[in-house]
Order: structure tokens, then sequence, then C-alpha cells
């Protein structure tokens, strides 16, 4: 039996926007096992998203409990959590978000500079996470020099190279054409399987949802269906 | 932590608004430095006056020559105290001397007032600096004069070899002397028994300059002087003397310096957060990204802070640069201890051009600071949600 890497237990998210409460998640209860592959899914504004910001620690619930790795994020202040963050979770956003003065190879080092690790530790962790993506040849190019789904590719990078053990991915083929959102399921798929990587994403593609293990979805805040693969 | 090339790249991103900035800081500098240069100029002119053996004396409770009196026998009673060196020729090294204003008139027929400096021999040897750099050395008895060259081209009459009426005698113009950057390239040397001659002021000096054994001795020279009962002087060492003119006169420029730099660097602060406010808003899905990898709050105020002043810097080096032509730039001003006309150099020295860049600096940190601060403390999933 594999260790619960993400135990949620009954949360809730409200969002107060002018007058009015806006419950976002109601109650929401999920576990996911180590080395597991989910995929979330649910329509626009069922709380896919902040769910998932949640398990990084970038938002707090309203009410109720998220551990992750054996840690209850409540307990960890602001300062505390990014640390947490860095350490554990692997974040990928559906428009990438790699910083454009810097060049692919300088995208990944830039985690590795909150680690203790030399130089040259950082350039082998930084060339082998561009080689598992098949970016090593792209190394010096610049984010706009990328087509999208090599920016994908150096993102996924970026959220593997310090090996966390949690890959958060928020819709990450939404801004994809079809090839280039199945090469990056594939390599999902391939760090979860290869690598062993516990990998929660987001998306509302059911082709994307069937690459993963597990499917979850969400509905109005809450979670109240589920398919295994 | 986050390498500076993030920071100067980003700042490249925006070139326009970013350049703009540096520019109007720039022009902080430029003002700033070329008060400051200013003030360094007057203070170089000071201070190379002043020589470390030379004692002055002048009467008791005078500030300055120009206030000061006294009969010529004090004066030779001052050049036979003990301490004080002797000349090849066995003599105590003494200049009694006389300061005279004139008000003379420039070429563009404006007034100028200028030190008339009577001198005796020693004066030369008192102030080795000195140099004849066109014609010689007045001759006594030959009404002659010679002129700093703070002051060549500065009024009519003042060329080597024309003349020119000061008091009721007409003076040659034997010389040009180069002072050595010190005030007295400001002034008229002749004879002190003929300005005396000439301005009926005969049997009285200004000042006596004397020169001690050694640098070491002024101060048992000044307490020898001052402890006799013979005389009612005050002596004080050369340096001294001309630093506090020095100081009451650059230390206008010093105030008028950090004033224009608080004024205008007010308006600077607000172009640098301008465009820190134009960054962060910019890159907002940079900064939640930043946050989301594991950076710190504090990492992110240290990078726009930074990033200010990386601006800062750069702002700071042009002004410098645009202020490097003031280097050497002649300029003139009132000593406010003498009232008469100073001549001078401005200086843009290391020291200068330091402040200079530190002001702008300071000015970009400050005003990159609420924008930085900003940055910092919005909340992750917001900037995720607006950039």
């Amino acid at each position: 039996m594999a260790e619960r890497l993400v135990e949620i237990s009954d949360v809730t998210k409200n969002y107060r926007r002018d007058a009015f409460d806006i419950k976002v998640l109601a109650g929401v209860s999920m576990d996911v096992s180590e080395g597991e592959f989910v995929a979330l899914m649910g329509p626009s504004g069922s709380g896919k998203s902040t769910l998932l910001n949640l398990l990084a620690g970038i938002d707090r619930p309203t009410s109720g409990n998220i551990r992750v790795a054996g840690q209850s994020l409540g307990a960890l202040n602001d300062s505390q959590l990014a640390g947490w963050r860095h350490r554990n979770v692997g974040f990928v956003f559906q428009f990438y978000h790699l910083i454009p003065v810097l060049t692919a190879y300088e995208n990944l080092e830039l985690p590795l500079t909150l680690t203790k690790l030399s130089r040259a530790q950082r350039r082998r962790k930084v060339d082998l996470a561009l080689e598992v993506v098949g970016l090593a040849d792209r190394k010096d190019h610049y984010p706009r020099q990328l087509s999208g789904g090599q920016e994908q590719r150096v993102a996924i990078a970026r959220a593997i190279v310090t090996d966390p053990r949690l890959v958060l991915a928020d819709e990450p083929t939404g801004d994809l054409d079809a090839g280039s959102a199945q090469e990056i399921l594939d390599l999902l798929a391939q760090l979860n399987e290869e690598f062993g990587k516990t990998i929660v994403m987001v998306t509302h593609d059911p082709r994307a949802a069937e690459r993963a293990r597990r499917e979850l979805h969400l509905d109005k805040g809450r979670l109240h269906s589920a398919a295994r693969h | 932590m986050i390498p500076i090339k993030y920071n100067v790249r980003s700042l490249f991103v925006r070139k326009a608004n970013t350049l703009m900035t540096i520019v109007s800081i720039a022009f902080v500098v430029l003002v700033y430095v070329g008060v400051l240069a200013l003030g360094a100029g007057l203070r170089v002119a000071f201070t190379a006056s002043g020589d470390n053996s030379t004692v002055i004396v002048l009467r008791d409770g005078a500030n300055s020559e120009m206030e000061s009196y006294f009969p010529t026998e004090t004066h030779r009673i001052l050049a036979s105290m003990p301490g004080v060196a002797r000349g090849a020729d066995g003599e105590p090294l003494a200049s009694g001397e006389t300061m005279t204003l004139q008000i003379l008139e420039r070429p563009d027929g404006t007034e100028t007032n200028a030190v008339l400096r009577g001198v005796e021999d020693d004066a030369f040897a008192l102030r080795p600096y000195i140099r004849i750099t066109e014609g010689r050395r007045f001759v006594p008895g030959q009404t002659e004069i010679i002129v700093g060259d703070q002051l060549e081209g500065e009024a009519g009459g003042l060329e080597l070899g024309s003349t020119i009426e000061l008091g009721r005698f007409t003076f040659t113009v034997a010389g040009i002397f180069d002072s050595g950057g010190s005030s007295y390239g400001s002034e008229i040397w002749g004879n002190v028994q003929e300005f005396g001659d000439s301005f009926r002021r005969q049997n009285y000096y200004s000042s006596t300059r004397l020169m001690a054994e050694s640098p070491a001795q002024v101060d048992a020279l000044i307490e020898e002087i001052e402890s006799s009962q013979q005389i009612d002087v005050a002596a004080r060492g050369e340096p001294g003397y001309f630093e506090a003119q020095s100081n009451a006169s650059s230390g206008v420029f010093l105030m008028l310096g950090n004033l224009i730099a608080v004024m205008m660097g007010f308006g600077a602060c607000f172009a640098a957060a301008n465009t820190m406010y134009a960054q962060v808003a910019a890159r907002s899905k940079e900064i939640a990204t930043l946050r989301v990898l594991g950076f710190r709050r504090r990492t992110i105020l240290g990078v726009f802070v930074l990033e200010a002043a990386v601006l800062g810097l750069a702002a700071g080096a042009l002004g410098a640069l645009l202020a490097l032509p003031l280097n050497n730039v002649s300029a003139g001003t009132t000593n406010f201890v003498t009232f008469s006309e100073i001549r001078f150099v401005l200086r843009t020295t290391p020291d200068v051009l330091g402040a200079g860049v530190l002001v702008a600096t300071l000015t970009a940190v400050i005003g990159g600071f609420f924008p930085a601060l900003s940055a910092s403390r919005a909340p992750i999933a917001t900037l995720l949600r607006e950039g």
C-alpha cells in the first residue's frame, strides 16, 4: 500500500467579492497516494485551480485541513510555507510562466539558487532536467525563442529540477495545439511512471484526463465523482 | 539569491521608461555634482594656500588679514622671535604683508574686488609653490606688480607689460604667477612699501607670516608669540587660517548642494517610483512565479529594491559622466571672510562624484521601496489572477 502523500479533510474556501460571499470549495475531502497521477476535472469556476493552489500552499483554506508529505500546511507561516513549497512541490502553469529575461537554463537554475548546491551541482541537475524533457539543445534559448510546447516542457523541467515529491499542473495543455498537448501529456506520464512523481493535474479536457490513473470531478465546489483508469 | 542579471535585463525590457528615469536622476546628479565641485574647488584653493610650517600673525581679535593692522614695529619684534627659521642669508624668514581691496573693471563692464597684497622678499620663500610663468618678479622701487594666474583676463590692464593705476601710483605688470591652485591666484602682488606709499598706509601691516623651524615647532612658536607682553597679536598655523575661510565659503556651496539635491531628488524619487510601479505591475505573474518557486516575500522586496538601486547606479554613473567636463572649469565667488573675489577651478574629485552616485542610488531606492513593498506583500493567488 503506497503512502498517502496528500490528505485533504473537509476543506472549504470562500471568497468575499464586494458584498457577496462566494463559496468556491464546500467541504472537499480527498487523498492522493505517493506515485499516483490524478486528473482533477470540472467546468470553469468549479474550484479546480483553487484546490490546486491550496495543495501548493499558494492560498489558505477557509476551514479544514490539508496535509502534504506529512506536513499540515495550516501550521506553517508564509515564510515557512515558501520553504516547504520549494522542497516538496513542483508547479506547472497553464501559461508556462517562464521568466522572459532568463534563458531556459537560467529559468531552471533559479529554484536551485535557493539551495546550498554548488554551481557545478546546479549545472548537473539543470542539464539532467533538460535532458528528461528533451530540450538539452535549447538551454541557451530565451522563452520567446521557443514554441509553446517547448516552453511548457521547460516549465515542467523547472518543476522537477528540485526533485519534488508532488507535481501540480494547472491546465498544462490548455494553451497548446493538439500535437504539443500530446507531447506534454506523454512527458507527465513518463515522470509518473519512470520517475515515480506524484502528479495532480487540473484539466477540463477529457482526453488529457484519460492519461491519468484516476479522475476526480469537481462541480460547484463539491467533489462528487471519481473514475479509475 | 536571484541573480542580478535578472534585474538588469528586466530594466532593459522597458527601455524607454528606464532610460527616462535614468536621465531625470542623472540631471539631479549633474547639478548636485556641479555645486559640490564648486565647493571642492574652493576648498582646494584655500587648503593649497596653507603651509604646515608657516604661522600667520594678525591683530588680536581679527578674523582675516582684511580686518587686521598693526605697526611695522610689531612685525620686527615678531621676526626676531626664537623659533623663526632663517634663510640662507641668516635672516629670519618673515614677510610683513598688507592687504587692500581694489575694484577692477571686467571686460564686460562689471566690477570685481581683487586683493592687492603688498609683500616683502621672503613672501616667495614662504610660498615656494608660487612660480612666475610669464615675465619676472617685480623689482622694488620700480612700481611693478605681478598678477595671479586666475586674474589673467579677468580685468583690463592685467596683461604682462600693461600698466594699471592702483592708488596714487601707476604700476606695470612685470610678471604672471602660477599660484599652484591656491587662493593667491586671485591676487595682485607688489612691494609692501610701494603699496603702502601708494595708498598712504605707511608703517602698518595687515599680517606677518613667519616660517617655523619645522612643522613640529609651529605650536611652540605660536605660544611664544601669544605669550609676549610686547605685542597684542594672535597667531595661528596657516592651514587652520585658510580652513576657516574655506568653511565659511565652501559651506555655502555644501548647503546649497544638499538643498538642491533634496528638492530635485524629491522629484526624481517620483520618476523612480513610477518606473518601479510600472515594473511591478507588468511583472505580477513573474513575482507570483518566484513566490511559487519558493522565494520568500523579503527576497521579492530585495529583488525590486536592488533593481531600483541598479537604476540609481546607472543614473549616478551617467550623471557623473555628464559632470566630468566641469572639472577645471574656472569660476569665481566672494570670499565671505575678506569679501574679495576669489577665482578658482571646479574640482570633480572622486569624493564629489561618489557623493553624486550615492544621491542617485538613494533617490532610486527611496522611490523604488514602496513599489517593491507592494510587490512583496501581494498574495500569490491575487497576482496570478490579476497579471
